[in-house]
């Protein structure tokens, strides 16, 4: 029933042109990357001197090796894991089809410093080897080193390729399996030459997620030292106080994020589903093929989780009592002050944007729209020093005209909540759009219109059509920006102010002093909170695999 | 008129071409009417328009008397108490058949409001089916879901756009008739569009056909078939050919000389006007052609097509011109067979040569 589609939009939509709507909710994520950019192109002569001759080879090679090898590392986890649970029959196929999605829960700085704390000189791994093989017992350095912090990331990262490349493999192309199959082609040569190139689009789209994070990740590459330009901004900001140097390098970092989000945007383009017919012949495997993939599975999943939350239930159980103290209750209550209340922003946000878009289908509108939600590609670091230049200039100006009525204080909102609020919902604004979009387009315009001609009003039909129909559509929203800003690590560590801690705030502390199991705490709370998308992401993956 | 339709024009923004141009018609209460066309043509436009979904550029539509839609004028759909069907019924999923059907009745008192349902859904046959989802209807129930819904809140007029274009053939035809039962009984008036004319003929009072934007013909299901206004009603309804003919004047009234031989119009056809016009067409329908064994005319056999009863023909006249005849089944004439057929016209539609 695509035949409202073919009813021609409404010709002269009245009040305001669809874009004016729009472009207030845009300006959330385009001031604050506007004025990254407009610190950028006036530079100082010193600081670029500085960033040239100190920090820029070091942390542009840095980024562009961990962004190659992270690269490879999701591609080789993510695809053949991808192809294998959903296409093969193996021992335990149903239950890591939806496992390996599991490490989504895992913010990448908690798989990071608990991979630390295992094999660091004084964790366990190197003592018990010490124990066996004496003093001399030879482990590489893992503080600082690139494998350590590329093994972490791909972990991190690679459910983005498996989830995109798992959807693929399930929605389409399985026909094509069958008949390059009846061909003669040998399962793993099926492979190579059918599925893969059918699923390039979705590939390609989940390596530039992928990618995306690595960017972006602050969290991870801060406990194992490893530096890149989101550590080194970091560095400028707050070591070094220079918030010049630290523009410059958020415009470099935005430069860099801008060609990602380009090629993901194009990768979606390539994506055309086909109904999958669900009575397709599965591939079988037999002998010792069936325990090599699930042997591959077991370690992925070992590796990503099992064993990282293990870890951290043996940890939390060892230092609760010493960790968990009054002050935690402020943490888990800013914590979800935060978190609720840029869910509630984001969500209501994304409700007016995607209603806009549904009444003005112009392209000016449709583009307003788009960079409305580009902030989910720009990192967290950028979005802080972003937020912060407009907001301290505001500041100066709010209280040089206080001052003469007798205020005396500093900051009025820099480091207030409604700024970190403001900054957190410009980052996950298109983490709530998406959802109420998706929600919002199952409702026809035929279903609005009839609403209409039964004598409905625009209160009305919010009130009896949109909001019941969306209701499921806008609570998982609700549910996932909840989550990531929970997870989310920068953007509040350079927003709040001092003294203003939240549970992620508290793991970077207790990293920072390579106190691991103590971080295991929190770290756990976030983990737990961070399953709950999981489940719901997996329900609607199963959704379309069965309708 | 209950619903009047003034040189009503319709432009969608960016497109040169108006979607509905110089349309004008009428309908008085109680009556059914049907607006046929092909797709695009801009039947479902009109529709909307009349519904308030669109916007006039120019002309007006009134409804009993007042002003609803005109260039400066513009009620707003939820207040002109007009109701539509779509095509893809458009049921909401998260209400059951009553809460759909009493979605529009809201503001009634619930003792009212649930008779009211009641009431309409025995109307159309729905009685029993109140707790039922949509996605537990059949299509055809989901149709007449959408259509109590639309009667629920009594409206003024009655809109369907392509109502049954979703349901199978069978179905559709019995759909056609309970429905033209339906609207009589609720004594509501109706404007439905249609692709299918055998659908606008089994319930329309008054058909309209429509083509790029045009309405050429606004009449009784009657005269659009026998004396269609244009060459496109002509072509676009039933099953029919063009013929030359040249117009002979007689004393007994006017006549059409053709290649089937002289053709006189029954009663009163309006054919005075090509008189000195020199070379026109007539229209012959299937049925204007009869078999005839013992008629000099005779006609090859070019192509036949079975159809239960008869077999729908098509035959080459000996100036090369082609008609369309029934023949009937028992019959077994080859195709390339030379067979005699008699001209029996009681409508003579004649146009002018076409340029």
């Amino acid at each position: 029933m695509s035949l409202a589609l073919s009813v021609p939009a409404p010709s002269r939509a009245r009040g305001l042109p669809g874009w004016a709507l729009a472009l207030p909710i845009a300006l959330l994520t385009l001031i604050p990357v506007a004025a990254v950019i407009g610190a950028a192109l006036s530079p100082q002569p010193e600081v670029w001197d500085h960033l040239i001759r100190h920090v820029l080879p070091r942390v542009t090679a840095n980024t562009a090796l961990l962004m190659l090898l992270v690269g490879l590392g999701v591609l080789c986890v993510g695809v053949p894991l991808a192809w294998l649970t959903a296409l093969c029959v193996f021992p335990g196929q149903r239950f890591f089809a939806w496992a390996l999605m599991l490490p989504l829960a895992f913010p990448a700085y908690v798989l990071a410093f608990v991979q630390m704390g295992l094999f660091e000189f004084a964790g366990p791994v190197q003592s018990r080897l010490r124990d066996w093989f004496g003093s001399s017992a030879w482990f590489p350095e893992i503080r600082g080193s690139l494998w350590g912090t590329v093994l972490v990331l791909t972990m991190a990262f690679y459910p983005y390729v498996y989830l995109l490349t798992r959807n693929a493999f399930v929605t389409q192309g399985r026909r094509a399996l069958e008949a390059a199959r009846m061909l003669g082609e040998s399962a793993p040569r099926a492979f190579w030459r059918v599925s893969v190139p059918m699923a390039r689009p979705w590939i390609v789209g989940g390596l530039a997620l992928a990618w995306m994070e690595t960017l972006a990740d602050f969290g991870a590459v801060a406990v194992f030292n490893y530096d890149t330009f989101t550590t080194a901004l970091y560095k400028a900001w707050f070591d070094l106080h220079n918030l010049g140097a630290a523009a410059q390098l958020a415009a470099l970092l935005v430069l860099l994020v801008l060609v990602m989000a380009a090629a993901e945007q194009r990768s979606q383009r390539g994506r055309s589903y086909q109904v999958a017919s669900s009575h397709c012949q599965p591939i079988v495997l037999r002998g010792w093929h069936r325990w090599v993939a699930f042997g591959a599975c077991a370690l992925v999943f070992a590796a990503s989780f099992a064993i990282p939350i293990v870890q951290l239930v043996l940890w939390s159980l060892s230092t609760w009592r010493e960790e968990l103290e009054p002050r935690y209750w402020d943490f888990a209550r800013n914590t979800v002050l935060l978190a609720v209340g840029t869910a509630f922003i984001a969500t209501t946000l994304s409700l007016v944007l995607a209603g806009v878009r549904r009444r003005h289908a112009d392209r000016i509108t449709a583009w307003v729209v788009r960079l409305a939600v580009i902030g989910y590609a720009v990192p967290g670091v950028v979005l802080a020093v972003g937020v912060f230049i407009p907001i301290a200039w505001l500041d100066n100006l709010l209280i040089a005209w206080l001052r003469p009525l007798g205020f005396e204080g500093f900051q009025i909102l820099k480091g207030s909540v409604a700024t970190m609020l403001l900054a957190l919902s410009a980052r996950f604004l298109a983490v709530a759009y998406h959802a109420s979009d998706s929600a919002m387009q199952r409702i026809t315009r035929s279903q609005e219109e009839t609403a209409r001609t039964l004598g409905l009003g625009s209160w009305g039909l919010l009130r009896r059509l949109y909001l019941p129909l969306l209701r499921g559509g806008l609570l998982t929203a609700f549910l996932m920006v909840m989550v990531d800003v929970m997870k989310e690590m920068p953007i509040t560590l350079m927003t709040r102010s001092f003294g203003w801690d939240t549970l992620a705030v508290r793991v970077f502390q207790l990293t920072t002093e390579s106190m691991w199991e103590n971080a295991a705490v929190p770290a756990l709370a976030i983990v737990a909170v961070g399953l709950l998308p999981v489940v719901l992401i997996f329900q609607r993956a199963e959704r379309i695999q069965g309708a | 008129m209950f619903l009047a339709v003034e040189q009503l024009k319709v432009s969608y923004r960016g497109q040169a071409v108006p979607a509905v141009d110089d349309v004008s018609l009428g309908l008085n209460a109680g009556e059914i009417g049907v607006l046929v066309g092909p797709s695009g043509c801009g039947k479902t436009t009109l529709l909307r328009t009349v519904a308030g979904l669109e916007e006039a550029s120019a002309g007006r539509i009134a409804l009993q008397g007042e002003t609803i839609s005109s260039r400066q004028k513009h009620k707003p759909v939820a207040q002109r108490r007009i109701g539509m069907v779509f095509q893809d019924y458009a049921l909401f999923p998260h209400l059951d058949v009553s809460g759909n059907v009493a979605f529009g009745i809201h503001d009634m008192p619930v003792a009212e409001r649930n008779a009211r349902v009641a009431e309409v859904l025995a109307r159309v046959g729905l009685d029993g089916l109140q707790a039922r989802y949509p996605h537990e209807l059949s299509g055809g129930q989901q149709q007449r879901v959408a259509l109590a819904r639309a009667l629920a809140p009594r409206p003024r007029l009655l809109l369907l756009d392509e109502p049954f274009s979703n349901l199978d053939a069978e179905l559709r035809e019995r759909l056609a008739h309970e429905m033209r039962t339906i609207f009589k009984a609720a004594g509501v008036t109706v404007l439905f569009v249609t692709h299918d004319q055998m659908e606008a003929f089994a319930i329309g009072d008054v058909v309209g056909v429509m083509n790029r934007g045009r309405l050429h013909q606004w009449a009784d299901v009657h005269t659009v078939y026998h004396r269609p206004a244009t060459r496109f009603v002509a072509r676009f309804i039933g099953d029919g050919v063009f013929i030359p003919a040249r117009f002979e004047p007689r004393d007994e009234g006017a006549a059409m000389r053709t290649p089937l031989g002289l053709l006189r119009a029954a009663s009163g056809s309006p054919l005075a006007e090509f008189q000195g016009a020199g070379q026109c067409q007539v229209l012959l329908r299937a049925h204007d052609i009869v078999y005839d064994e013992t008629s000099p005319v005779r006609a090859r056999l070019v192509r036949k097509s079975f159809q239960g009863a008869w077999f729908l023909c098509t035959l080459q006249l000996s100036s090369g011109d082609l008609v369309l005849a029934y023949l009937p089944s028992y019959l077994e004439h080859a195709v390339g067979d030379w067979v005699g057929i008699r001209p029996q016209v009681r409508h003579l539609a004649a146009f002018a040569q076409e340029s």
